[in-house]
């Protein structure tokens, strides 16, 4: 089977530092992919890579078997790649309903939409409001509050929410749960599966060993700025994961990237 | 270690299903306006607005509560009204634009120079003058932008540039009002005169109204409004999640640059005369800032409303005539504004602490 999103030799360098040192990787049609590292192992450099964010030095990048060439996240998303970022990139001031239309908004049909550009705020508020029910979100109160007068939990819900409403190929969540209680990552992880059903493939990048086995079908281990090995949770344990990313393992022949 | 070896989740499921709710002990007068105010900033502005008028009406009678006085301020602000909402844009975007009553004048220069000593018709020149406001305004952008310098500081290189192209180009040359009035009248346009119910509005008066009107439109009602608060607030987060950072930033300082180019031919109307050492070119600045500021706009971006802006600097206009009819040194108009000014912030920084 072909995967979805292909990478081949990518290369990263910040002066000396080398964050992505020849990264491979492939996310299958599908399939939800974590992707574990030690810190500094470069895992968020590479899905930069891939998402548009960060443009890498050299490599190459494939989306259904076509090269790509990404240089900015608004290319990513307009291929259908869609990313939920540590740092969360929302708009503190701004309300629920406009972050999760940032960039894309709607108009409002006819003379008003066309002429004078007038946003159609209620069938966004509407959708938005939607978005946030199918996540279990509903305890926010008002579509309308910003953004900053929200837990840091329901941020995560609205940019979980924001990513899985419109990635239409891929969507990437770097450390989901992160910032959550047991309830709401036990909602996200939830949603993760909802998404995968939908046929659409996810990669998941988590410290939290529990998450990544119960959910991954396949685990992408980062090591020193490449692909480690690619194993499956089945045939591993978490100690196992644990001891191949930090190096206390080698990786057996049949799993080695 | 296995798998799930404690099913501590388990218990999720048979867990309270109710959300954090939270009483709101805050219920009283202060809490709801603290509320009312984070809800809508320019309220506050547009109090002290009213205060202020009610007030210098009180003290001073129908001499000051009157049609004439109420539009004469009107008139006495429009330049400054027009240069802060070039100012509103920029400092949204957490910048600040030192070079906008430069950009002014040199405008008002171009187009009577283009005029009178190229003989350009004068609708030709005033487009020239727009379009050049609208090209510093696009080299300031370029160096935020691309070039990554501090807003600060390419305005305040640019405001000195822009002045003193402003008295070479002119050669520190007035061309009269007189000169305008016979050979090209246009120029003075937007100091075309009208009368409703027995108040005098000028053009100029109309034009920044409108301007406000629009802008606030499209603030709040289109996809490059949202853009513009959301660049201020953050601009990583902005960019990470669509929105094209430089093209926002572009067409900002444009449009500010634009709008500068409106108020120097405001100021052909206002003055009547085109001179390049008005006074606009060098305090204009901060008469600009010191309306936004007034008018609750925060000066770290991505916060206020523009309506603010026009408050505000109706209200250093109410002060101004106000004092001057009452008779009170013209220091006391500088003593209040800058109370006023930090009196707004206080203020800002307060209704902030719902947020925090």
């Amino acid at each position: 089977m072909e995967p979805i999103l292909k990478a081949r030799g990518l290369v990263k360098r910040y002066g000396k530092v080398t964050a992505i040192d020849k990264a491979d990787f492939d996310l299958m049609p599908g399939e939800i992919l974590a992707v574990i590292g030690d810190n500094g192992a470069g895992k968020s450099s590479m899905i930069k890579a891939v998402s548009g964010a960060v443009v890498p030095d050299s490599g190459k990048i494939w989306l259904e078997g076509k090269e790509v060439q990404f240089r900015s996240p608004i290319e990513a998303r307009e291929a259908g790649i869609e990313t939920v970022y540590q740092q969360l990139a929302m708009s503190p001031a701004l309300s629920i309903a406009d972050n999760m239309f940032m960039g894309r908004e709607l108009r409002k049909p006819g003379f008003l939409g066309t002429y004078l550009r007038m946003l159609d705020k209620p069938a966004m508020q509407a959708f938005a409001r939607d978005k946030l029910n199918e996540l279990g979100l509903a305890t926010i109160q008002n579509i309308n509050q910003a953004v900053e007068s929200l837990s840091g939990g329901q941020r995560q819900g609205v940019a979980v929410a924001r990513a899985a409403a419109f990635g239409s190929k891929v969507v990437i969540l770097d450390e989901p749960t992160a910032a959550l209680g047991v309830k709401e990552s036990r909602r996200v992880l939830e949603l993760i599966q909802d998404v995968r059903s939908r046929g659409i493939p996810i990669i998941l990048i988590s410290h939290n060993m529990p998450h990544v086995f119960e959910v991954a079908d396949r685990i992408h281990i980062h090591r020193l700025g490449k692909r480690l090995a690619v194993i499956k949770p089945a045939d591993f344990t978490m100690s196992d994961a644990v001891a191949l990313m930090t190096g206390a393992m080698e990786p057996p022949s049949e799993v080695a990237a | 270690m296995s798998q799930q070896a404690d099913n501590f989740e388990a218990v999720v499921a048979t867990a309270d299903a109710k959300v954090a709710e939270f009483e709101d002990t805050r219920k009283g007068l202060v809490g709801r306006l603290q509320h009312a105010l984070h809800q809508t900033p320019s309220l506050v502005p547009l109090i002290v607005l009213l205060f202020s008028i009610a007030l210098f009406g009180i003290m001073l009678g129908s001499k000051f509560f009157s049609p004439f006085a109420m539009t004469l301020i009107l008139q006495q602000v429009q330049i400054v009204g027009v240069l802060a909402a070039a100012q509103t844009l920029v400092i949204l975007t957490a910048g600040i634009d030192l070079s906008v009553g430069a950009i002014a004048v040199l405008c008002t220069v171009v187009m009577g120079k283009l005029t009178f000593d190229l003989g350009i018709p004068p609708f030709l020149s005033v487009t020239i003058g727009l379009a050049v406001g609208t090209l510093i305004g696009a080299i300031s952008g370029f160096l935020v932008s691309r070039v990554k310098l501090p807003p600060f500081i390419v305005t305040l290189g640019m405001w000195q540039i822009v002045l003193a192209v402003n008295y070479l180009f002119s050669k520190n040359e007035t061309i009269r009002s007189q000169d305008i009035e016979t050979e090209a009248s246009f120029l003075q346009f937007l100091g075309t005169k009208f009368q409703i119910a027995g108040a005098t509005f000028t053009l100029g008066v109309l034009l920044m109204i409108v301007l406000f009107i629009a802008l606030a439109y499209a603030l709040r009602s289109t996809a490059w409004g949202r853009h513009v608060y959301a660049v201020g607030d953050d601009p990583e987060a902005a960019e990470l999640s669509g929105v094209d950072v430089h093209k926002t930033f572009m067409s900002v300082y444009m449009l500010a640059g634009f709008i500068c180019a409106l108020a120097g031919w405001v100021m052909i109307g206002r003055f009547g005369s085109i001179s390049p050492s008005a006074t606009t070119g060098v305090i204009g600045n901060i008469q600009a800032i010191t309306a936004v500021v007034i008018g609750g706009i925060s000066l770290f971006g991505g916060r206020g409303s523009i309506a603010g802006a026009l408050f505000g600097a109706l209200i250093v206009g109410v002060f101004e005539l106000g004092l001057r009819m009452a008779g009170a040194d013209p220091q006391w108009t500088f003593l209040l504004i800058g109370v006023l000014i930090i009196a707004a912030v206080a203020v800002d920084q307060w209704i902030r602490k719902v947020s925090a």
